[in-house]
C-alpha cells in the first residue's frame, strides 16, 4: 500500500501588498488560497494553470522558502511547519526543486563539478573524493560527458543546463522532486529528451514529483493527478486521464479547448473563454472564474463553491471539482 | 513569380560580422507568399527564422547584420536594393511586425494613443489631428479593446500582456498593410489568451485580405492558423509544404522527428517519448554536409560529404534531403 509521501491541507499563501512613502499595507496578494492535496510515493500530481493562478507558490511554499500564512505541509509523515531551521535543513535534503530557467539557476562563476558537489558540502555527506566520484555518477546519469565537470555553464546549451539543474536536484537521493515549468524554456526537439530523463529517474529512484506547468499535455504526459488552479485555488482535482475525457469545471474545459492540437485536421471552434485573469488582490467574490465564465448565473457571483466530490456512475477515480453546476454544464467542444 | 504572389524571397543570405568571422545566420532560404495566404515559419530557436524577418523589413542590427546575396521581391520590386527613405514608406504602411514581448516593443513612457498616433502621422501627414485620434481609438476598437477611448491615455505597464499584444496589433494594422510578419506573438502569453489573439488575427487578416508570415517554434500553432509551412533548421530550409501535407505525410527526418517528439494528449501517460538525438550545431561550427547528419536516424555516408539540394517531394512540396535525390 503507496502512503502519502506529501500532504498539503489547506494551504494558505498571502504577501503584503505596500505602497506610499511608509510602505503601508495597502493589500493583500492572494497567491495561494487554502489549497489542499496529496501526493503517494513514486507519484506525480500535476498542477496547471495560468501565470498569477499560484502554482510556483504553492511548489516554493512546500519547500518552504515562504513562510505560509496558513495550512500545513507533511512530508513523509513530518509536519514542516512545526519544524525548527535546524531541523528544515536536514529535510531538505529529501526535497529538491529544479527550476524553469536554466540559464539563472546556474551561478556562472562555478564549475558544472562545482555545482553538482555542493549540496554533499552543504550537509557534510561524503569524504571530498567520494564526492567527486559521486558528481561523475550523475552526470552520466543526466546524460552528460564525464569532462563537463571542469566546465562552466556558459559553455552548455539549455537542455544540457537543465540537465545539470536535475543533477543537481537528485544528488542527496531526495524523495520529492518539485519541478516548476521545467521545459517551458527549451527547444521542442530537447523537450522530449528532458521529459524521458525526468520519467527514467522517477522509475530509478522512486521519485515523487510535483510537476508545475501552464502546458497542458505536457502536465497530462506526466502526472498522475492533475491540479488544475484558477486564481489561487485549485478548482478541479482527478486523475490525469479523467481529466481530459470529463473534465467538469468551465474552466478546464476552456483549458483544454485552447490546447492546439498539432494536426491541421483537429482544427475545431475553439471555446474562447473572453477577458483575463482578474487580480489576485481583489479576487472577485463568489466563484473566482465567475468574471470570464459563459454559464455564471446570479448564485455563482456571491456563493464561492467548494471543492467537493463528484459522484457519477462513470468515475471510477476521485474527482473534485469546485463548481456550483458540476456535471450539468458542457461546453459545445 | 506567380500571379498572386506577393512576396518572392530568392536565395536570401544574411550574415552576421562577429568575433568569430563572419557567421551566416540565414543561407540560401527561398519561399513565395501568396496574397491573403498565411505562412508559417517554424524551427528552433537560432534557426534563422527570426532573421529571415529581419531581413525582409531590412531591421538587422547594424552594422553587423548584413544581406550578403539574394533577392527579397515585394509586389516584383527587390526591395534589397532599394533606399533607406524608400523602405520607411514601405515599413509599417505595407510591411508591418508584431512581436514576442510587446512590453519591449512598446515605449513604456509614452502613451498607448500617442504611440499609435505616431503611425498615422508618419505615414499619412496629412491627416488632421482629430481625424488621426478617430483612426487611433478606431484602431484599438478593431482589435476588441474595451473603452478605447480610456485606453488611449494609459501606459502599457497599466494594461495587461494580452491587451498589450492588441495595441501592438493595433498598431502593425492601423495602415491595413499588405504583409504581416508575427514572430512569435503569442509565446509569451497563457492558452486561453493565445487563443484569443489567434483568433483576432485571423479574423482582422480576412478583413484586410493581408498575407502572414507567422513565425513560431510551435507546431500547434503551426497547424492551427497557417496554410503553407516552412520549416527551418540552422540557417536552411529543409522543408516547405502546405500544411495539411506536411502534417499528414512530413517527408524530412528533422520534419518527422519533432512531430513524433511532442506530447500529445492521446499520448501514454509516463511513456517515454520518441526524441531527437543531440542538439542543433552553433552555426560557427557546422558540419560539412546535410546539416542535421549528427542527429539523423537516417544518415547516409553521402549526408556527411555533401548538401542536398531542395528536391520535390509532391505537390507544392519539397524537401532539403538526400532520401528524395540523387546526388
Amino acid at each position: 500500500m503507496n502512503h502519502h509521501l506529501l500532504e498539503v491541507k489547506n494551504l494558505k499563501m498571502h504577501f503584503p501588498v505596500k505602497d506610499g512613502i511608509f510602505r503601508r499595507q495597502v493589500g493583500v496578494v492572494h497567491a495561494v488560497d487554502d489549497i489542499s492535496f496529496s501526493v503517494k510515493t513514486g507519484e506525480t500530481v500535476g498542477l496547471v494553470g495560468e501565470s498569477g493562478c499560484g502554482k510556483t507558490t504553492v511548489g516554493r511554499t512546500i519547500m518552504r522558502l515562504y513562510e505560509p500564512t496558513a495550512g500545513e505541509v507533511i512530508l513523509d509523515g513530518k509536519n514542516l511547519m512545526h519544524i525548527k531551521k535546524k531541523q528544515m535543513r536536514d529535510l531538505r535534503k529529501t526535497m529538491q526543486m529544479i527550476f524553469q530557467d536554466p540559464f539563472e539557476s546556474l551561478n556562472s562563476r562555478h564549475t558544472i563539478g562545482d555545482i553538482i558537489e555542493e549540496p554533499f558540502i552543504i550537509h557534510g555527506i561524503h569524504s571530498p573524493d567520494q564526492r567527486k566520484k559521486e558528481v561523475l555518477k550523475l552526470l552520466d546519469k543526466v546524460g552528460l560527458p564525464k569532462n563537463a565537470s571542469s566546465r562552466f555553464p556558459h559553455e552548455f546549451s539549455g537542455g544540457q543546463r537543465q540537465r545539470i539543474g536535475i543533477a543537481r536536484a537528485i544528488a542527496l537521493k531526495p524523495s520529492l522532486v518539485i519541478c516548476d515549468e521545467p521545459v517551458s524554456a527549451l527547444d521542442v526537439s530537447i523537450q522530449s529528451q528532458i521529459l524521458n530523463l525526468l520519467l527514467d529517474l522517477q522509475k530509478e529512484m522512486k521519485l515523487t514529483y510535483v510537476f508545475i506547468a501552464h502546458d497542458l499535455a505536457v502536465v497530462k504526459h506526466m502526472s498522475d493527478w492533475i491540479a488544475v488552479m484558477y486564481l489561487g485555488k485549485i478548482v478541479e482535482y482527478t486523475d490525469a486521464d479523467s481529466i481530459y475525457v470529463n473534465p467538469l469545471h468551465p474552466y478546464t474545459q476552456a483549458l483544454i479547448s485552447s490546447i492546439l492540437i498539432p494536426d491541421p485536421r483537429m482544427r475545431r471552434e475553439k471555446k474562447i473563454i473572453s477577458g483575463d485573469v482578474p487580480s489576485p488582490i481583489t479576487p472577485p467574490p463568489g466563484c473566482r472564474f465567475h468574471t470570464r465564465c459563459l454559464f455564471a448565473v446570479g448564485k455563482c457571483r456571491c456563493e464561492e463553491p467548494d471543492l467537493e466530490e463528484f459522484t457519477s456512475n462513470k468515475a471510477t477515480q476521485q474527482h473534485l471539482v469546485a463548481c456550483h453546476f458540476a456535471g450539468k454544464l458542457q461546453l459545445p467542444l | 513569380m506567380n500571379q498572386g504572389d506577393i512576396l518572392r524571397v530568392d536565395n536570401l543570405v544574411t550574415s552576421f560580422d562577429t568575433e568569430f568571422g563572419r557567421l551566416r545566420a540565414v543561407d540560401q532560404v527561398s519561399f513565395t507568399l501568396g496574397k491573403g495566404r498565411t505562412l508559417g515559419v517554424v524551427g528552433e530557436s537560432g534557426c534563422g527564422k527570426s532573421v529571415t524577418a529581419l531581413s525582409i523589413m531590412r531591421l538587422l542590427p547594424k552594422p553587423s547584420g548584413v544581406i550578403e546575396s539574394g533577392e527579397i521581391r515585394f509586389h516584383g520590386e527587390d526591395i534589397t536594393k532599394i533606399s533607406n527613405v524608400e523602405m520607411r514608406r514601405i515599413r509599417g504602411k505595407k510591411i508591418s511586425m508584431i512581436f514576442q514581448e510587446p512590453m519591449t516593443a512598446l515605449n513604456p513612457v509614452h502613451k498607448i494613443g500617442k504611440q499609435i498616433q505616431e503611425v498615422f502621422q508618419l505615414h499619412f501627414p496629412e491627416m488632421g489631428k482629430q481625424e488621426t485620434m478617430q483612426n487611433v481609438v478606431r484602431s484599438l476598437k478593431d482589435v476588441g479593446i474595451p473603452d478605447p477611448e480610456k485606453r488611449i491615455n494609459e501606459y502599457p505597464h497599466q494594461i495587461s500582456g494580452g491587451m498589450r499584444q492588441r495595441v501592438m496589433i493595433a498598431m502593425a494594422l492601423a495602415c491595413r498593410p499588405d504583409i504581416l510578419i508575427a514572430d512569435e506573438p503569442t509565446t509569451a502569453l497563457d492558452v486561453t489568451i493565445q487563443a484569443q489573439i489567434l483568433e483576432l488575427m485571423d479574423r482582422l487578416k480576412k478583413e484586410i485580405n493581408m498575407s502572414v508570415i507567422f513565425i513560431t517554434h510551435d507546431l500547434g500553432v503551426i497547424a492551427d492558423i497557417c496554410d503553407d509551412v516552412l520549416v527551418m533548421y540552422a540557417g536552411n530550409v529543409v522543408e516547405t509544404a502546405p500544411v495539411f501535407s506536411l502534417f499528414e505525410d512530413p517527408k524530412h527526418p528533422y520534419t518527422q522527428g519533432l512531430l513524433s517528439s511532442i506530447p500529445r494528449l492521446e499520448t501514454p501517460r509516463k511513456t517515454r517519448l520518441p526524441i531527437i538525438e543531440g542538439m542543433v550545431p552553433s552555426i560557427q561550427e557546422l558540419p560539412q554536409g546535410c546539416r542535421f547528419q549528427n542527429r539523423c536516424p537516417d544518415v547516409m555516408e553521402i549526408c556527411r560529404a555533401q548538401s542536398p539540394e531542395m528536391t520535390v517531394v509532391g505537390q507544392d512540396h519539397s524537401a532539403r534531403c538526400y532520401l528524395y535525390s540523387n546526388p
